[in-house]
């Protein structure tokens, strides 16, 4: 049986720009994604919570605010609590290359700069999925 | 490859609008200069509202500014007055932009980063200390706590001993784009609209130098529309300003030379330019023809300009001075009365000093070296830019028209009809980019394996405790009754149909904070939720 991957694309913070996040939701969908998209500014409990429940193998987190590092450890000890571990936490937006690195050491799997590809986004989810399943 | 495919390929702006190969007078048929052109300061205003242009006056250079804690952005404001800018522009933070105080806990990791924080009249004080309003003028990118902001600004104005009908300035408060596109919004869209009309009356009565309002298609461009999206929805916008004014009552000509526009200056350098001049145009014909607006300073769309910041790269950041000079030569030779020039950093962070100094001198070379000031609308004429106006106007009236057609636009929005629109257009835009149909030097062509690094503005991570403790401090300074006093008269007025702005200046003048009077209206009005269009 052809199982989708379930991914949660979600906007945490105050910030309301949110183009990024609906073109990522997209163009994971039309490539073959189960998509959920939070909508705007959800808590780190929100996120991991809808997460649970729609039960994804990803997390998608969009932030373009410069809050990423008071709200991106949130999320991955809250999962670290849930047991959800194994959800592969992915981040995009204006992030440093200093703050990425302190990110994944986090276990966050990939950060996404301004100018990252869709299709690299895409095959990076396909294959770190596939590995973890 | 690359060249068989480039013969096949039909040539479109960036807005989709197709090209001719070349374009003569046959692309102008029945074109008549008086309707559709009139002389520079005429009616339509298409080649610019005024007679002589920037031999005039010069656009005002308004580099928009804020960060970390009021003393800080204040200094930036000093530095930037000092370098010969002409006018200020306030960036608020999020929280405050959101009417959260810096010490609430969703504020959290977000103080003082994407603006300066302002809670209190205390920090507004901070912010301008030094700075005569008399003198200066002051744009604020403010819009659901639109009033309370104003109004800090109308006490310290009051403190310096400056008399209302002399300071000049523009608060930003246009709720409807953030429905569409921003998304800053608190209250349900018909409330928010209230509060926008009181503070349009309120100008109109006491503050009758200030702009109330800057109808802004900015940011329905940075969420991805088209240009002609932006321009439609924008003007579709202030249509429905208009409307509300007039149902409080409002003579047309009391408030309509007040309101001010603000558009994107992107990267298709023509369709730009012919963008602005369908903007004055079509803003003329609707005030004149659809309103019976008298007052030729009614007619005349006057607008701000930013650069796109959605089209800044991260890769190659030096590569954006250029683009950023092209995007602001279309605003000029399209006849803006402000301008910002974005900073070759802003997709990594808030500018430094030196980009953002380096932002100011690109308009100051194009005001004074480049020549293109010396004479009004000097494009007016070409065969391929009135072509490309008369194709913008036709295909922004359309929209209004639609958006007629569905009750206005706040019924639109309810729809999601223009969230629908520039959805789809930010997703096609993107797919084109993928596809290598749209280049973008340093990303998808001409990449260089090793990036320059760039030296970036840190924003002090003491600013945040900094701020808290003065918030802190202010409240325990501060009359309690007194505040108490102030917010409750102003829960009653928002339950009835008084103008709040009074109610707001007297909450602020009492020390209430941004986030006391936006929770005391929230009770009233209620929140927002949108329903996510993908």
């Amino acid at each position: 049986m052809d199982q989708k991957i379930r991914v949660l694309v979600a906007k945490p913070g105050l910030d309301g720009h949110d183009r990024g996040a609906k073109v990522i939701a997209r163009a994971l969908r039309d490539a073959g994604m189960e998509v959920v998209y939070t909508g705007l500014r959800q808590t780190p409990e929100m996120i991991v919570n809808a997460a649970l429940q729609e039960d994804v193998q990803v997390i998608g987190l969009s932030i373009l605010s410069g809050a990423h590092n008071a709200i991106v450890p949130r999320v991955m000890d809250l999962l670290k609590e849930k047991q959800m571990s194994d959800v592969l936490v992915i981040v995009g937006g204006i992030v440093p290359d200093e703050d990425a690195e302190q990110l994944k050491r986090l276990g966050v799997a990939a950060v996404y700069q301004p100018g990252a590809s869709l299709e690299e986004i895409v095959e990076f989810i396909r294959s770190s999925v596939k590995q973890t399943a | 490859m690359r060249e068989t495919l480039a013969s096949a390929k039909t040539y479109r702006t960036l807005s989709g609008l197709p090209l001719e190969p070349v374009y003569g007078p046959e692309h102008l048929p029945g074109f008549d200069a008086d309707r559709d052109l009139g002389a520079p300061g005429q009616f339509p205003y298409t080649r610019g509202i005024h007679e002589s242009m920037y031999r005039g006056r010069l656009w005002t250079m308004r580099q928009f500014a804020g960060f970390a804690t009021a003393e800080e952005t204040n200094a930036r404001y000093h530095y930037l007055l000092d370098q010969g800018q002409a006018g200020l522009s306030v960036a608020f933070d999020l929280p405050t932009l959101m009417g959260f105080d810096s010490d609430h806990p969703t504020s959290r990791g977000e103080v003082g980063k994407c603006g300066v924080a302002i809670s209190s009249l205390a920090d507004m004080e901070t912010l301008f200390s030094g700075i005569p309003l008399g003198d200066v003028t002051v744009s604020m990118t403010i819009n659901s706590p639109a009033s309370t902001i104003w109004a800090m600004y109308l006490a310290v104005a009051e403190q310096q001993g400056v008399d209302w009908s002399r300071i000049s300035g523009t608060i930003q408060n246009d709720i409807l784009k953030e429905y569409i596109a921003q998304k800053e919004y608190i209250y349900p869209p018909r409330p928010s609209m209230r509060l926008v009309t009181d503070s349009i009356e309120f100008a109109t009565r006491h503050v009758p130098r200030f702009n109330p309002i800057s109808i802004s298609g900015y940011h329905i461009r940075e969420a991805g529309s088209t240009a002609v999206q932006e321009l439609a929805f924008t003007l579709r916008d202030g249509i429905e300003y208009v409307d509300w004014a007039l149902e409080r009552g409002l003579p047309v000509d009391s408030f309509a030379p007040r309101l001010s526009f603000f558009f994107n200056a992107h990267n298709d350098f023509f369709e730009e330019i012919a963008k602005y001049r369908a903007a004055r145009k079509i803003w003329a014909y609707v005030m004149r023809d659809r309103y019976g607006a008298k007052d030729e300073r009614s007619l005349k769309l006057r607008f701000h300009a930013q650069t796109a910041g959605c089209s800044l790269t991260w890769q190659q950041p030096q590569n954006n001075i250029v683009r950023t000079a092209l995007q602001a030569m279309a605003a000029v030779l399209g006849g803006c009365q402000s301008l910002h020039t974005n900073s070759l950093d802003e997709a990594y962070a808030l500018p430094s000093e030196h980009a953002v100094t380096i932002a100011l001198r690109t308009q100051q070379v194009i005001a004074y070296e480049s020549g293109v000031t010396n004479v009004p609308d000097p494009l007016g004429g070409s065969h391929f830019l009135e072509r490309l106006t008369l194709d913008v106007e036709a295909a922004a009236n359309e929209y209004i028209r639609r958006i007629d057609e569905m009750g206005g636009m706040i019924n639109a929005i309810e729809r999601g009809f223009p969230q629908t629109e520039i959805a789809n257009a930010s997703y096609e835009y993107q797919h084109s980019v993928e596809q290598g149909e749209n280049v973008i030097v340093g990303v998808n062509r001409f990449t260089e394996r090793v990036e320059q690094p760039i030296e970036l503005l840190q924003i002090d991570e003491t600013a945040e405790c900094r701020q808290i403790a003065r918030l802190g401090e202010l409240k325990r300074r501060r009359s309690d009754s007194e505040v108490t006093r102030t917010l409750g008269a102003l829960r009653r007025a928002a339950e009835g149909t008084e103008n709040t702005m009074p109610y707001i200046l007297d909450a602020v003048r009492a020390y209430a904070t941004v986030g006391e009077i936006s929770a005391a209206l929230k009770d009233v009005f209620g929140g927002y939720t949108e329903t996510s269009v993908l």
